[in-house]
């Protein structure tokens, strides 16, 4: 398909060799893994090097640390509710104000069970405060949820030092790192997090597979019991195509992990300065310093989000927005919301998230077609007068409010 | 991505009487700030006739915000203020062929945005009476607040009575659970505890053996029990005929062709079902009278 795709956050598209890696196994490789026939020996075999692919991007000491699930929301509820499950008697979470609604539901839901749930709150550049956390750490809490990067802006989160903390406490750590995995180094084996959830299609590897890494030794209880698939952990036939697919897409992943950090994150850069110095009141949302390699989230003020990508779309160009309009739910992002920035703001915000398919080319095309879509949007903002925003333009417009 | 018609599309790509109307001696501003919409509308009124010469708009929204703006200036320009005042937003909606139901609160704002412009164009003030919350139930675009507020009125106690009341979880029943979340937080407030399994207990006896007149009057009974509801959707609906389990009706106004026709219908059969203990059902007249008109030929 034609067209600049630049939502590479939201989802990948699957690599031609890993595509052609799984093929063999909807047809001539169909068999049962657990079977004890040749058919689904060599299923078994494709299984287990998957897993070591897997493992080694992660950095995992063992690898029957790695749990195939079926997505990175599975592998979130498993984790967080089977540490609640083998800690009945703490009934305290933490988490983080701008988690994904894989987690952020979850615990909200878990409240009303009876759950109190700390929900960690960043400052204006969506940084967690440490002394925060380690006031609620105590031995009342089952289990620490935090996730690696955040998905909307990028930025990157000390998850190995709050594991080191929480170890030290005597709590479990849990960390969702779907944006994370194959875009910053990862050394499980060196670090204190007990587990960490993935997902396939945010590294070029399909739609409806994920891991759980569990760290050996953490006490565990399944989310789903049946078969003996996965030693216990995960009932479940395994889906065979797809972790065959994940564990090439792992791979592929360590030998781009420079790439992303250099030439995607150039452009990165080259794409976010280059609107930056052609829009004005614009600006770069989250901890800009430290931040995913590809992912650039930026707030256009006084105009919506909807609209951009509506127009960004019929350039052929892919997006996505924190707008509350985009979600069909009434709030802006809680992620914006969280980090203080303004609903004239917060509705506008764009991000832009790269991937090692992006080209130059694409990013010069973008970098002319935005400021046009800005223009043409604000003409018809009552926040925006002639040639830059109204004096006071709060006070210029200040509607009656629903 | 929304399922926006082509009529949106078009006035959302090349909206019409968008920019500020220098001249204007109507002006409506409103917003959500919320859902991050907010909407000016400028309108140039003929103090002799007041008839509405010129409208323009500007708005900080969405693709249907924008459109919704768009489709209203269109509709309103030469109408009397009067006139104008009894478009709908349901009317701005069928403009624009339709909005997806998490987008129909923009033209709601399209509506609010023309009161605003007529109450200053008077010298009135303006007063917003309604207000918004999450989106619950997604087939007929009804907010929590709205749910909590006719909950709390009526002293609702079961998913049920949200529906008859409502409308909302009526449709798809995914919501049932938000719903639920609600009537659990309401009853709480009056010192009730909600229980999914509560048996309703129904003040009036079920008919017995009715003869036709009786019955005949009862589903009219019914009809007025259901009726005030689809009035507050600038709707009605009208009793044509009784011929055994088929009750033939005619809806009125905003009803008449809504896309939610079909679910409301089903929702007015369910009712009656209930009420009478029977089986019935219930046949828009036209399809009834075109079956009819065959099957005597």
């Amino acid at each position: 398909m034609d067209g600049i795709y630049l939502d590479n956050n939201a989802t990948t598209r699957v690599d031609d060799a890993v595509v052609a890696a799984m093929l063999p196994f909807f047809t001539e490789q169909f068999g049962n893994p657990s079977s004890m026939h040749s058919f689904g020996n060599k299923v078994g075999l494709a299984i287990k090097k998957a897993r070591m692919q897997v493992q080694e991007l992660l950095g995992a000491e063992h690898e029957s640390e790695i749990i195939f699930t079926s997505c990175g929301t599975e592998s979130d509820s498993t984790a967080i509710l089977s540490a609640l499950k083998a800690n009945p008697e703490r009934k305290e979470i933490i988490t983080t104000t701008i988690e994904h609604p894989a987690v952020l539901a979850l615990c909200s839901h878990l409240e009303k069970e009876g759950y109190k749930t700390h929900f960690l709150k960043v400052d204006d550049k969506g940084r967690l405060d440490l002394e925060e956390y380690a006031k609620v750490l105590t031995d009342k809490v089952a289990v620490v949820s935090v996730m690696w990067a955040n998905n909307e802006t990028g930025s990157l989160f000390p998850v190995e030092w709050m594991a080191e903390m929480a170890s030290a406490a005597g709590v479990p750590f849990h960390t969702d790192a779907v944006q994370a995995v194959g875009k910053v180094p990862i050394d499980l084996k060196n670090s204190k997090i007990d587990m960490l959830s993935l997902s396939g299609h945010k590294l070029h590897a399909p739609k409806g597979v994920g891991v759980l890494y569990l760290k050996r030794g953490v006490r565990f209880r399944p989310l789903l019991r049946g078969g003996h698939q996965e030693r216990g952990r995960r009932a479940g036939t395994e889906n065979t195509a797809s972790i065959v697919g994940l564990g090439l897409a792992c791979e592929q992943a360590r030998q781009h992990m420079e790439f992303e950090n250099t030439e995607v994150k150039r452009l990165r850069d080259k794409l976010e300065a280059g609107i930056l110095a052609k829009v004005p009141r614009a600006f770069a949302t989250g901890d800009v310093t430290n931040r995913l390699p590809n992912t650039s989230n930026i707030a256009f003020e006084f105009i919506e989000g909807e609209a951009i990508l509506l127009l960004l779309n019929k350039f052929g160009i892919a997006a996505s927005s924190g707008s509350a309009c985009t979600s069909g739910s009434l709030e802006p992002s809680h992620v914006m919301r969280a980090m203080g920035i303004p609903y004239t703001a917060a509705h506008g915000t764009i991000r832009f998230s790269l991937s090692r398919y992006s080209t130059e080319a694409e990013v010069d095309r973008v970098i002319q077609v935005v400021p046009e879509i800005v223009a043409q949007l604000r003409k018809l903002s009552p926040y925006w007068g002639e040639a830059g925003p109204a004096a006071e333009p709060e006070k210029a417009f200040a509607p009656t409010y629903a | 991505m929304w399922d926006y018609s082509d009529k949106v599309k078009e006035h959302f790509f090349s909206p019409h009487n968008a920019g500020a109307l220098n001249d204007a001696n109507a002006v409506g501003d409103v917003g959500s700030i919320n859902c991050g919409d907010a909407l000016r509308l400028m309108l140039k009124v003929d103090p002799e006739t007041e008839t509405i010469q010129d409208a323009r708009f500007q708005t900080f929204g969405c693709g249907s915000a924008i459109a919704s703006s768009s489709a209203l200036t269109e509709i309103i320009k030469g109408m009397t203020l009067d006139d104008a005042l009894k478009v709908s937003n349901q009317d701005i909606a069928d403009y624009l062929d339709g909005l997806p139901p998490e987008k129909m609160h923009c033209s709601v704002m399209g509506r609010e945005a023309l009161h605003a412009a007529v109450a200053n164009y008077r010298g009135e003030e303006w007063k917003d009476d309604h207000e918004e919350g999450a989106l619950i139930c997604k087939c007929f675009a009804i907010d929590a607040v709205l749910i909590e507020e006719t909950v709390r009125a009526n002293n609702l106690s079961c998913v049920e009575d949200v529906i008859n009341y409502t409308k909302a979880g009526g449709g798809c029943s995914s919501c049932h659970e938000g719903i639920e979340e609600i009537l659990t937080k309401v009853m709480a407030e009056r010192g009730e505890t909600f229980s999914p399994h509560a048996v309703v207990l129904k003040e009036e006896e079920k008919p017995g053996k009715l003869n036709n007149l009786q019955r005949i009057k009862r589903i009219e009974m019914i009809l007025d029990g259901i009726r005030p509801q689809l009035q507050r959707d600038h709707g009605d609906i009208e009793l044509v005929d009784v011929d055994g389990k088929t009750i033939y009706v005619n809806m009125i106004g905003a009803c008449s062709g809504c896309q939610m026709e079909a679910q409301t219908l089903q929702g007015i059969q369910t009712k009656l079902m209930e009420d009478l203990g029977e089986f019935v059902k219930v046949v828009p007249s036209r399809a009834g009278s075109y079956a009819r008109a065959a099957s005597h030929v």
